[in-house]
This record gives C-alpha cells, structure tokens and sequence, in this order.
C-alpha cells in the first residue's frame, strides 16, 4: 500500500509562499511526475512529502494515516538524490545495507535483501567498490538499490537523470519504468525533462510556480492540454502558439498546433513562408519557418526525410481537428 | 613545461631557492651532528675534542631524560585529544546558521593570533595564580581551596594553555572540512532511519576523517617543539620538563654544547618514530 493524499498543503518560506495551498492524491502503485520549469516548487513538493521540509500549513497523509508530524524516517518512503547522495567512505554493500542497518534488520536478510538488489540492477560485480570507483550509472543504481532493499511504501524520486549524460539517461529511464512494472509500488518522480514525464508517468502532475497546472495521463495532457502553458510544455518540440487574425478565425484568443499536426506540401497550403533553418534527423525533420505573418517562428515536423533547405519556400496546411483553442487567459475552449 | 628547454630553464629558475631552503636544513643539523661528538663547554674550556658517543650515552642515562620524553608524549597527545573532540564539536557548533555568525568565527580564531609567551603569561597570572586568579576566586566563591594549578597540576595546567591556543586551528580546519559536506547525503541518511548521534557517526565523522588527519599532523609537528609556555609558566619543574626543555637546559643552563647536541639529535629521532607513526596510523586517510 501506498497511497499519499495532499490537502490544503502549503508551503512558505519567509514572506515567499514557494507552494499555495494544494490538494493531489496519488493512488497506490501509481507512476506520477511532478514537472514543470525549474523554480517551479515540484522538488519542494517532493521534500514536504519526505518530510524533510516542514508543511507551512495542511495535512498528509500516507495510507490513510496522518503523516503530516512523523520524522521522515517514519513515514516508509525511500528518496533517491540528484546528486545520488551515497556514503562516499562505505562500500556499496554497506551503503546498500546503511538503511536495513538502521532498522535493526538481521544479518542474513540483509544479505539476502542486498543479493536480490544487486542482481536486480547489475551491481553484483561492484559490491566491494567505493562510490567513487564507479560511474555515474552505477552510483544512480546504488541509490536505487538502497531505496529498494527498505520495501518502502513509495519512491520518491529527485531528478535522479539530471547528472547522466543522454545515452545513459535514456537507458536508465527504462530502468526505473521497468523496476516500477516489477515492484508496482507507488513512485513519486520529479523532473523538468517532459520528455521523461511523457515516457514514464501514469500521471503526471504540471506544476507552475506552485500551482498545479494540470494532472492527467500523458496522453491526456497531449491531446487536451487544459491551458497554453501545459500546450507549451508538454510535447517537443513545443507547440506553436498563434495569436491574432487568424486565431480570430477561429472564435479563440490564440490557437495551439502541434509541430507534427502540420503538412507540408510545395504549394497549394494554407499558410506559406520561408525555411530559416532545416534540421535533419533520418527519422523526421523539422522545420523553423519565417514569414508566415502568424508569428516569430512556425516549427514544422515532415516524417522522414524531406529535402528543402534553407531559403526554400513551403505551404503548410494544419489539420483542421487538430487545432487546439484557447481563450484571453489561456484557458482551453472545447 | 613540455619541453626539454622550458624544463631545464626550470630547473634553472628553482634552484636558487632550493640550495637555500636546503641549506638553510642542513646547516644547523650538520652543525648539531657536530657538536655531539664533542666535548664542548664555552664557560669551563670551550672545546675539548672528540668524545664520540659519550654524550648520547650521557643523555639518555641521565635520571632526567625518560621523564623528559612521556612528559613530552603526554603533553602532544593530551593537546590533540582536547583539540580535535573540541574542535569537531565547536565546527559543528559554528555550521549552524545563527545570528552573527561571522563575528563569532573570528572570535573563535582569535586565541590563535595572541603569541605563545603571551597567552601563557595571562593565564599564569590572570587565571592560574592561586592569590589573585580568576580560578581561585571561583573556588573560593563555592568555599573551596583555591589550586595551584602550576605546581599542583602543572602539567595539566599545561596541556590546558596549548590546547586553548591550538583550538581555534583545529576549529578552522574542520569547519572548513564540515562546509564541504554534502547536505544531501545527511538528508538521505535522514530518510534511511539514522538517528541525529548515527548520522554524525555514521557520516559527519568520516567525513572529517581527513580534515583530523592533516590538524593530527600538522599539530604534532608544532607541538613536539613547545617551549614558551613551560619557559614562562614552571620554568620546567613539576614534571614539566619537556624533551625540548631539557635540551634547552643542558645547553644553556649547563653550559654544555655537546650534551645538548646529542639531545637534539635525539629529538629529531623521536620526532621521525612519530612522524612514522602518524603516517602509518592516519596517512592511509590521506589516500582515499
């Protein structure tokens, strides 16, 4: 079990109130991202759920029970840093066995707690090393491995990618989503990165300074982003927003169109302009388009590899029912 | 400095100060080799020729020489047990965030800038003295009898005097190690269950252990060598005679060169045995 419900939290630090008074429940085996821009509170969100920061005002609770007072320790739940916050004098098996150690677990199922992790993330070989004999990957799967080896009720998660270079990131994300398919236990992930929110989450949760933009499944905020800043966030590369006439034309403050909802053709489209910049992937290119009259920048996304260059001139045309509208405060309209 | 010319002109440029700091080494040891092999009384006959281990013998045989050497241990290893559980605690004291906090560090250091001599003269008089002390007044409030702390416990007193003057340095070190610490992993050990006394055993102290390594080291060095605050505190009587002391007696005081030579020689060698020592013990923190 493991089910965490917020209500009314809030947080201040001094006269700056970092989160206004919120309410979100996260049910038990859930996936949930906390995203949003940097400053945005997700992390402080994250360390008033640990416990290590104190709730400026409301209640939380773990299970059912009211866990807003319990010391951290208490609470069942497991962190994994950014900065992966290993013990840099103790072995990873120490490191690993430091929270069971704590608990006063004995000897051998610690042993047999820390052989399942290891082989579980890979670590059996590096048992005896150091932190700092390892790599950034393997540090990260040591954190991990002593998040798992406590049996906590829930992850949290903080920014754990951010010190990986690409590649790394890429493989360690299916990592974590595979260890939440196995142990299908609850897993609070923050992060800034809405590419990992989207390829993760169960839900994901857009924070803006403190207030909670939008909560829903990835595909949800995809296709019904609930106002322009999640349309802006979410999804990449980012939607383009249109203002003006012919947002006009459509009984809307502005309209969304997503870079992939647009066509491109030689002639014939709805808007022209010219290419300021072709950028080639193999798989799609995009397209950054000037000159259209509807704004600073078009981006456009041609699956496979379409041949103009810069300076070329394209039409566009945006699938008509995938247009998303928004109002003077950027609320969606149906 | 890649090639053969810039490594040579290198080589070149240091070598004036290299000959010196080596020489300026090798000068007095060389000379102390010397007079240790000899007869050399400046009052009755200057120099009497060669003698050859006669004076190391006479040293170490003389009924002065094993209390010179654990009054000397005792001093160093009671200065560091003092100054490093203190100045670990004072760190820790100081890396909270308070109000002024900038005026107390400095505060904190003072003690090390008041010169040896000095300190030891206004502890002698201002705290120590059993008339006048700020010591016996405080007994005498609570209607005891005020100490001798020189003569009665002298080398307390002692131990008490260096500590106080090297506590500021131990604190400074550690402070400095104490800031480094990652606050994340107290955090992490937080959430894995360690009370606040694991966490400092389980994490602050490790973490320091290389910080102590070098104050443990670098406080040896000075401390084998204290003199000011035994010249000017007992003069060396009540068990105060260091090695150092009585090297300084049977130079000046004796009037024989060549007995204090061979003392000296042998001050250097304990110092080496502790050097040794302290490497051994401590140095593999300095590795990791």
């Amino acid at each position: 079990m493991g089910q965490i419900i917020l209500e009314k939290v809030s947080k201040t630090f001094g006269d700056v109130e970092v989160i206004p008074p919120l309410d979100l429940t996260i049910e038990d085996g859930e996936f949930t991202v906390f995203v949003g821009p940097s400053g945005c509170g997700k992390s402080t969100l994250l360390r008033l759920i640990a416990g290590l920061e104190d709730m400026t005002s409301g209640t939380l609770k773990i299970d059912g029970v009211d866990a807003t007072h319990v010391p951290p320790a208490k609470r069942g739940l497991a962190m994994v840093f950014q900065s992966y916050a290993l013990y840099p004098h103790m072995s990873v098996r120490k490191n690993i066995a430091f929270p069971m150690r704590m608990a006063g677990v004995d000897k051998a199922e610690q042993d047999r707690r820390i052989e399942q992790a290891a082989a579980a993330l890979n670590l059996t070989d590096y048992l005896e090393r150091r932190p700092g004999q390892l790599s950034g990957g393997q540090r990260q799967r040591v954190a991990i491995g002593r998040a798992i080896v406590r049996e906590p009720e829930a992850f949290l998660f903080d920014e754990p990618l951010s010190n990986l270079d690409a590649a790394l990131r890429v493989g360690m994300r299916l990592e974590i989503s595979e260890l939440h398919k196995r142990l299908e236990t609850t897993m609070i992930y923050v992060t800034h990165d809405q590419v990992e929110a989207m390829t993760m989450a169960d839900k994901i949760v857009v924070l803006r300074a403190g207030f909670i933009e939008q909560v829903g499944s990835p595909l949800e905020l995809y296709h019904k982003p609930r106002n322009s800043f999640v349309a802006g966030f979410i999804g990449s590369p980012k939607m383009n927003l249109i203002e003006g006439p012919e947002a006009a034309k459509h009984d809307a403050h502005s309209i969304g169109i997503r870079p992939e909802h647009i066509d491109v053709t030689d002639s014939g489209g709805q808007w022209q302009g010219k290419v300021a910049v072709a950028e080639h992937l193999g798989s799609d290119t995009f397209f950054h388009v000037h000159g259209t009259g509807l704004g600073e920048t078009l981006t456009v996304r041609a699956t496979g590899e379409v041949g103009y260059k810069h300076g070329d001139i394209i039409h566009l045309t945006p699938r008509a029912d995938q247009i998303h509208r928004f109002d003077a405060s950027g609320l969606r309209m149906e | 400095m890649a090639t053969q010319h810039s490594r040579s002109a290198a080589r070149l440029m240091m070598a004036p100060a290299v000959i010196l700091l080596l020489g300026w080494m090798l000068v007095p040891l060389t000379m102390t080799l010397f007079f240790s092999f000899k007869k050399y009384l400046p009052m009755r006959g200057g120099d009497l020729g060669w003698v050859g281990f006669d004076n190391y013998i006479r040293f170490v045989t003389s009924s002065a020489f094993w209390p010179s050497v654990t009054a000397t241990l005792v001093i160093v290893l009671g200065v560091l047990f003092i100054t490093v559980v203190f100045g670990v605690l004072l760190a820790i004291l100081l890396d909270q965030p308070m109000w002024g906090q900038g005026i107390v560090r400095i505060l904190v250091i003072a003690p090390f800038f008041v010169m040896p001599t000095v300190s030891a003269l206004v502890w002698k008089n201002m705290f120590m003295d059993p008339v006048n002390g700020l010591f016996a007044h405080l007994w005498q409030a609570f209607g005891l009898t005020p100490v001798e702390w020189l003569s009665q416990a002298s080398l307390g007193s002692i131990v008490m005097i260096v500590s106080w003057q090297w506590l500021p340095f131990a604190t400074l070190i550690l402070l400095t190690a104490i800031q480094s610490l990652d606050s994340e992993q107290l955090e992490a050990a937080e959430m894995d269950g360690a009370p606040a006394l694991s966490r400092f055993g389980f994490i602050t102290l490790p973490h320091l252990s290389r910080a102590i390594t070098i104050v443990v080291l670098i406080q040896t060095i000075f401390l084998l060598s204290i003199f000011a605050e035994i010249f000017v505190t007992t003069q060396g009587s009540f068990g105060t005679r260091t090695l150092t002391y009585l090297i300084y007696q049977r130079v000046l005081e004796s009037q024989n060169i060549g007995l204090g030579s061979a003392g000296g020689i042998y001050a250097v060698i304990l110092a080496n045995i502790m050097a040794v020592f302290l490497m051994r013990i401590v140095g593999k923190n300095l590795d990791a």
